[in-house]
């Protein structure tokens, strides 16, 4: 069983919770832009939530499957379609031999994923799957995925040939998805730096509108409002930064640092959006508008705990299902 | 006055260092907002006793020049937790107890120093002739001043194996460029008294001015990058004849 790419997309590359234990190298975490989603994907099929998975960004590849397998679509809609047929997202679908996944338009969100039963054969790079373009190591030989590429996955499956009855169909049991995760709202942390924005720019922010610039992407989501003003002239000397981290540039914007984010930054960390916003937060397009608004740490905290709490369920209750579905094919 | 004490996030001040959040998955301590070899001494005693004796949930300790961020399992830590304590509270307690042990100062510290050759002829050299005009030296009195110099390897961030060194000779500082241009892999620059070295291709706002012939960055090996913080490096001037045939 293998992936072929029938045609390359704009930016797919296989991608996993990140690599983790390296950063003190400058070697980022990288990993999925949005951890719920992708984690969704894996556990639908009853797989890890970290396991390396690819995702999507539009124009999306044009992906061949050239055996029978299972799959699972989350995060993004790009109107899927297999064979030319609607393809739903956030339900298992069973594709026989050679089917070809495609995606016809954007109608919600920024990056989808793509989960298969089985695991894609990969050499790991320093513990982790995630591609990292910048250092060509990783995932599908460093780099995104184009025209022409195979993905092998590690086994065959030996499913019961009346378990695929030659048509695609979806499983019986699914999720909700994006739309719970979409939100106009995202909630930040004060950075260490919070003071160094003027009191007007302050209120400014957690007033003002921002939107998704086009110029955004997996190192950082560029914002466009009105710029802000800094209550000094301190340089920062290089300090630690993190996925979600804002920081304030020097023409007043501001940037979030996204997945791909450097290790260290040398810009003001004027606050930190809550982990458990970074995947609706990831999912917006460019122009897209949202506010900031302030949470409390103990909140964010038992929020993220309760996301994952929600995943792991749903994973354990989906993996019963799936060995079900595939014992009823056994006993055929 | 907008920002009251009770809405910081848990902030700890201690002497000589403070605790802050960095988000809900990650804190930095910080010993001082400088550029400075004590300073940064403690950072790396403590970003070397966390890597030897990891703590459970930690999943990252990243040195800076006078910061340690550490980050962590925040779903993990909760579940260990004390009961009503956020795993922020955990981590910065537990960070607390590191630094007010004794052990700390007791950690061999043994730091290597490297020699880098570097081509300062023009064509590796892009903004060489600029920075010696602006600072009324010739380029022969700026690489010399440049290779008299030894430099702390102070950390790495930025790009795989990017080391931030310091301090060049005040007469040879120069600020970064306001629009960043693409530096090839080996590029040395000078950023205000920091000099570095970039591993990869890359667009960067450093003053260029000249190129190792180095690999900084060895994505297949254990250990993929040259530099660790703590080191000291010298720069020694090479023909571009040497380079070619490095």
């Amino acid at each position: 069983m293998s992936l072929h790419i029938i045609k390359g997309g704009l930016l797919d590359t296989v991608q996993d919770g990140g690599r983790r234990g390296f950063q003190h190298l400058g070697i980022n975490v990288g990993g999925v832009m949005d951890r719920f989603s992708a984690a969704l994907a894996n556990a639908l099929l009853g797989k890890e939530l970290t396991a390396p998975l690819l995702e999507l960004h539009y124009p999306a590849s044009v992906i061949q499957f050239s055996r029978e397998t299972v799959i699972c679509l989350t995060g993004a809609d790009f109107t899927p379609t297999i064979n030319e047929e609607p393809a739903d997202l956030n339900q298992p679908m069973v594709v026989p031999k050679d089917s070809q996944l495609r995606f016809t338009g954007v109608r919600e969100g920024s990056w989808c994923y793509l989960s298969m039963l089985g695991s894609l054969k990969l050499e790991p790079w320093l513990g982790s799957y995630s591609t990292n373009i910048r250092a060509e190591a990783g995932g599908f030989k460093g780099r995104k995925l184009k025209s022409g590429d195979v993905l092998p996955l590690v086994k065959e499956l030996h499913l019961a040939p009346s378990l695929f009855n030659n048509s695609v169909h979806h499983l019986p049991w699914k999720a909700v998805g994006l739309h719970d995760l979409t939100r106009q709202e995202i909630c930040i942390l004060y950075g260490s730096e919070w003071n160094w924005l003027s009191a007007e720019s302050r209120e400014a922010l957690l007033h003002n509108c921002y939107y998704v610039s086009p110029a955004s992407d997996r190192m950082g989501y560029q914002l466009t409002g009105e710029p802000l003003k800094a209550s000094n002239n301190e340089q920062m000397v290089s300090t630690g930064v993190t996925f979600g981290t804002v920081q304030l540039l020097p023409t007043g914007n501001l940037i979030v640092l996204m997945a791909d984010g450097q290790t260290t930054g040398g810009y003001p960390r004027v606050a930190h959006v809550v982990t458990a916003h970074l995947p609706a937060l990831a999912q917006l397009k460019p122009h897209e508008g949202f506010r900031f608004c302030l949470a409390d740490g103990a909140k964010a905290e038992l929020q993220l705990a309760e996301q994952q709490d929600y995943l792991l369920n749903l994973q354990k209750t989906c993996a019963a299902k799936m060995r079900e579905w595939m014992g009823h094919g056994r006993r055929d | 006055m907008f920002l009251s004490a009770k809405n910081v996030y848990f902030q700890t001040m201690t002497s000589g260092y403070t605790i802050f959040p960095l988000g809900d998955c990650a804190l930095t301590i910080e010993f001082g907002h400088v550029i400075d070899k004590e300073v940064n001494k403690r950072v790396l005693a403590l970003f070397r006793q966390l890597k030897s004796l990891p703590l459970p949930g930690i999943t990252d300790v990243v040195p800076a020049y006078g910061s340690l961020s550490v980050y962590y399992d925040t779903v993990a830590i909760l579940q260990e937790a004390e009961e009503d304590k956020t795993a922020f509270e955990t981590m910065s307690e537990a960070m607390r107890q590191l630094l007010e042990g004794e052990h700390l100062s007791a950690i061999d510290v043994s730091p290597r120093h490297i020699r880098v050759p570097v081509c300062y002829a023009p064509r590796y050299a892009p903004d060489l002739e600029m920075l010696a005009n602006a600072r009324e030296l010739t380029t022969e009195e700026v690489v010399h001043l440049h290779t008299t110099g030894v430099y702390r390897v102070y950390m790495l961030g930025f790009l795989p194996g990017f080391a931030y060194m310091g301090e060049v000779d005040e007469r040879i500082a120069m600020p970064r460029k306001d629009t960043p241009q693409w530096v090839a892999a080996g590029g040395v620059g000078i950023a205000g008294r920091q000099t570095g070295i970039y591993p990869l291709g890359s667009p960067g706002g450093w003053q260029i001015i000249g190129r190792t012939p180095l690999k900084l960055f060895h994505r297949k090996d254990e250990h993929p990058v040259l530099f660790s913080p703590g080191d000291t490096v010298t720069f020694y001037s090479i023909t571009e004849d040497e380079f070619a045939h490095y």
